[in-house]
């Protein structure tokens, strides 16, 4: 068995970006992530890697622009406000078909917002992650395993797929400790091409580039792009079940919120009630199929969040009115608790069937 | 027959977008020639502003980048960090550089970056039409300032290379004209400079470079050519500002 | 739930610390364990806490607002917590920074003076391993010698000479008699 190490998120999610190989971090602080910039300012320079702390975000995800073009991993790491000013540069890194981690470490908002943990930047990073048409790769860790294995993975998926990856994660996952072990072995970064490295008079020049003045010319590009985001959805989506197979109503709920839904599933289960719980991993691409097999199963479902109910639209959308979806949440950096969310399954069960 | 003259190697043959009489012709030139005859052409990547420049990636027969309008500097720190060996400059112009940009142009600076910043200064944005531009000079008339750039309402023209001046991390900042041929002479020893500090690791090199912008400044180009030596350099000295090793200056404090 | 532990004090009184002592051990069993404090300005100056579960199952929710055990090391935290113990929980109160008792009946409240005990036994600034000490004894959450282990392996390297002090600090909450 792989050693363990008792880790915060945040630290284990550093360091499994280093042994995936990432020498280029470029930061800004902001609380609750910035033991990232920490751990990588102390890491990588033993490594020969770069961590340089910018001068703003803005600048943060230009240097991460200029160092994927380069051809390298190269990542970033920042909460809600932060994000808010990247989304410029994750918009061009979209545009320019360029590989990059972006990690959110999610804190309430709008505004400058509170501290405590939040998933209210869901609609931001699955719906617009900057202006223009454009997706990006959307992870939610639910432990801090799986900040490190999803951390490895949106590398490599991002750099399989040419587009920017965001590893969604909130305060209580980036504060937290749990056991953690790393793979003994990341593959290499594959060859890049299309990277900048200079021509060495042996080719011709490599431009990377997002404008098309040319209107019949962009909406090729973007075209071809969605093309690619097909390939994505069919390919890339990942969920977790838990105690559905006989379940008639159902949880839906990702990242921290996920994990506190389990123990209200096992609470309600006690008092016999078939309820299970459906996890998006991914969450762009969403597993609209998979819910919308689910849905056509099951008497209705209810979507828990960190939010006042931004990953439920998505869930509607999937189910397309097989089943009724419900909502319940917490804002503003409040965790909701096991025993509430156990209330509200029981409601859900107690609800008149709607006909 | 013997050859006389021939275009440099460092540019395509893409015709430029560029209005008659615009200098910007003349600048790629010099940066194209300084990097030929410095022998780094197949070395280098270059970085695109927003503005008149934006399409410079189809001009400069190297590797290149678009950046985001102001962020040219922060992209190249990101180029220059991941490939140091790498030969790594930006082309912006003056709202580029000298108003959105102005964070990413001054901390690239106070970190010294090893990195070649090519700064075009036309007083206007051109590229939008014609609105005042952080350098556009007090009582000039703009579309954005139709009854002359009012101080004391607009504010002052920003001085990049005076600014510089009081940054550690410059080592070299000069500014030249390209409006005569003496001017493009010195700019050209300025420009080549700036990519020979980089090779020697001497840290943030900077040349602005008074340029012309006869569309909309709404001058002939013989007029343009004039009002750079007679309103322009007046407010905006030619010369050196900053010349020193900044890196290793530091190996000598440390 | 083998430990739900809250533990809340001063900022610098090694609340988090205490914690990942806690955490260390259980991970060297090879038990499922979090340890989740509370961050912000709050940590600086302020009170800090921190959560520790530890079970044979995977935790589900790391934040602990019920504990089933509660370790306070000043009035404030006292004031703050007391009553979100869950009954036929344990209290653990720092009776030597707090001069208050609990009126509950429903809970088990140890007065333990870990602090004036630290310092008499020349390991100023232990009251927090002193009080994990006496945990220890009345949960059974971990075995002394995990928990030595533990001290060992969560000191950082740089600290190498206080870890027998730790591990004395632990010993005197352990033996400790009301």
């Amino acid at each position: 068995m792989a050693k363990k190490y008792l880790m915060k998120g945040n630290e284990a999610m550093a360091e499994a970006a280093l042994r995936a190989h990432c020498r280029h971090f470029f930061g800004y602080p902001i609380t609750p992530q910035t033991e990232v910039a920490a751990y990588m300012a102390k890491r990588m320079p033993k490594l020969g890697g770069t961590y340089l702390q910018a001068e703003s975000e803005v600048a943060a995800i230009n240097m991460v622009l200029g160092a994927s073009a380069a051809g390298m991993r190269a990542m970033t790491s920042s909460s809600s406000p932060g994000i808010s000013l990247k989304t410029e540069g994750i918009s061009y890194i979209a545009a320019s078909d360029l590989p990059a981690l972006i990690v959110n470490v999610m804190r309430g908002g709008p505004g400058l917002g509170g501290i405590q943990p939040s998933q209210s930047d869901y609609w931001q990073a699955t719906k617009a992650p900057g202006h223009g048409d454009a997706q990006v790769l959307v992870y939610a860790p639910s432990s801090v395993q799986e900040m490190v294995d999803l951390t490895i993975r949106a590398f490599e998926t991002a750099e399989r797929w040419r587009m920017p990856a965001m590893l969604l994660a909130d305060g209580m996952l980036g504060q937290m400790m749990e056991p953690v072990s790393f793979p003994d072995e990341v593959p290499l970064p594959p060859e890049k091409p299309w990277a900048l490295t200079g021509t060495k008079g042996a080719r011709k020049p490599n431009i990377v580039n997002s404008l098309y003045l040319t209107p019949s010319q962009l909406e090729q590009i973007v075209k071809e792009r969605f093309q690619r985001y097909e390939k994505v959805k069919a390919q890339e989506v990942l969920c977790e079940r838990y105690k559905l197979d006989d379940a008639q109503f159902v949880l839906v709920a990702y990242g921290a919120t996920a994990r506190i839904c389990k123990a209200a599933v096992d609470m309600a289960r006690e008092k016999g009630i078939p309820v299970g719980l459906f996890r998006p991993i991914t969450l762009w691409p969403f597993p609209e199929k998979e819910l919308a097999a689910l849905g056509g199963q099951v008497k209705s479902m209810l979507a828990v969040e960190m939010s006042m109910g931004q990953m439920v639209d998505d869930v509607r959308l999937a189910v397309n009115g097989r089943c009724p979806v419900y909502f319940y949440g917490r804002t503003g950096g409040i965790i909701p608790t096991p025993a509430e969310i156990e209330g509200q399954i029981v409601k859900m069960a107690n609800r008149k069937e709607e006909a | 027959m013997a050859v006389l003259f021939q275009k440099t190697k460092g540019l395509t043959d893409r015709e430029t977008h560029y209005c008659p009489g615009c200098t910007h012709g003349i600048i790629h030139r010099l940066v194209a020639e300084s990097l030929e005859e410095l022998g780094v052409l197949g070395e280098t990547i270059g970085v695109c502003p927003v503005g008149c420049a934006v399409m410079a990636y189809d001009y400069f027969n190297c590797d290149m980048v678009e950046a985001p309008h102001g962020r040219a500097p922060a992209v190249a720190t990101g180029l220059k960090r991941a490939r140091p060996e790498n030969v790594i400059f930006t082309y912006q112009g003056d709202g580029d550089l000298a108003a959105i940009g102005t964070a990413e142009t001054v901390h690239a600076a106070t970190r010294g970056e090893n990195i070649t910043v090519i700064f075009v200064n036309n007083a206007i944005y051109g590229m939008t039409g014609g609105q005042m531009a952080p350098t556009t000079l007090p009582g000039q008339v703009t579309q954005t300032t139709p009854y002359g750039r009012n101080t004391d309402y607009s504010g002052f023209p920003v001085k990049v290379c005076e600014i510089l001046r009081e940054v550690d991390g410059v080592a070299y900042a000069e500014r030249v004209a390209v409006n005569s041929v003496p001017h493009i002479r010195k700019a050209k020893a300025a420009i080549k400079k700036a990519f020979q500090n980089q090779l020697e690791g001497k840290g943030f090199s900077l040349v602005e470079v008074l340029s012309t912008c006869p569309t909309n400044w709404g001058m002939t180009p013989v007029e343009a050519l004039g009002w750079v030596e007679n309103k322009m350099i007046p407010y905006y000295p030619l010369g050196v500002y900053v010349d020193r090793d900044v890196h290793h200056r530091k190996e000598e404090e440390a | 739930m083998i430990l739900n532990l809250l533990i809340a004090g001063f900022g610098g009184q090694g609340v988090l610390f205490m914690g990942k002592v806690a955490a260390s051990a259980a991970m060297l069993m090879e038990k499922e364990v979090s340890w989740l404090p509370s961050y912000g300005p709050e940590m600086r100056g302020g009170t800090a806490n921190c959560s520790v579960s530890i079970d044979d199952n995977p935790i589900s929710c790391p934040l602990i607002t019920e504990p089933e055990t509660l370790a306070v090391l000043n009035g404030p935290s006292f004031d703050k917590f007391i009553d979100a113990v869950r009954p036929g929980g344990k209290a653990f109160i720092d009776s030597s920074l707090i001069q208050k008792k609990t009126a509950r009946s429903d809970i088990s409240a140890y007065y333990i003076p870990a602090a004036t005990l630290a310092e008499e036994a020349q390991l100023q600034g232990l009251g927090n391993i002193v009080m994990l000490g006496a945990i220890a004894k009345e949960t059974h959450f971990a075995p002394m010698e995990v928990l030595e282990e533990a001290i060992r392996q969560v000191v950082p390297a740089s600290k190498a000479h206080l870890v027998d002090a730790n591990i004395q600090a632990l010993k005197l909450g352990y033996g400790y008699q009301e």
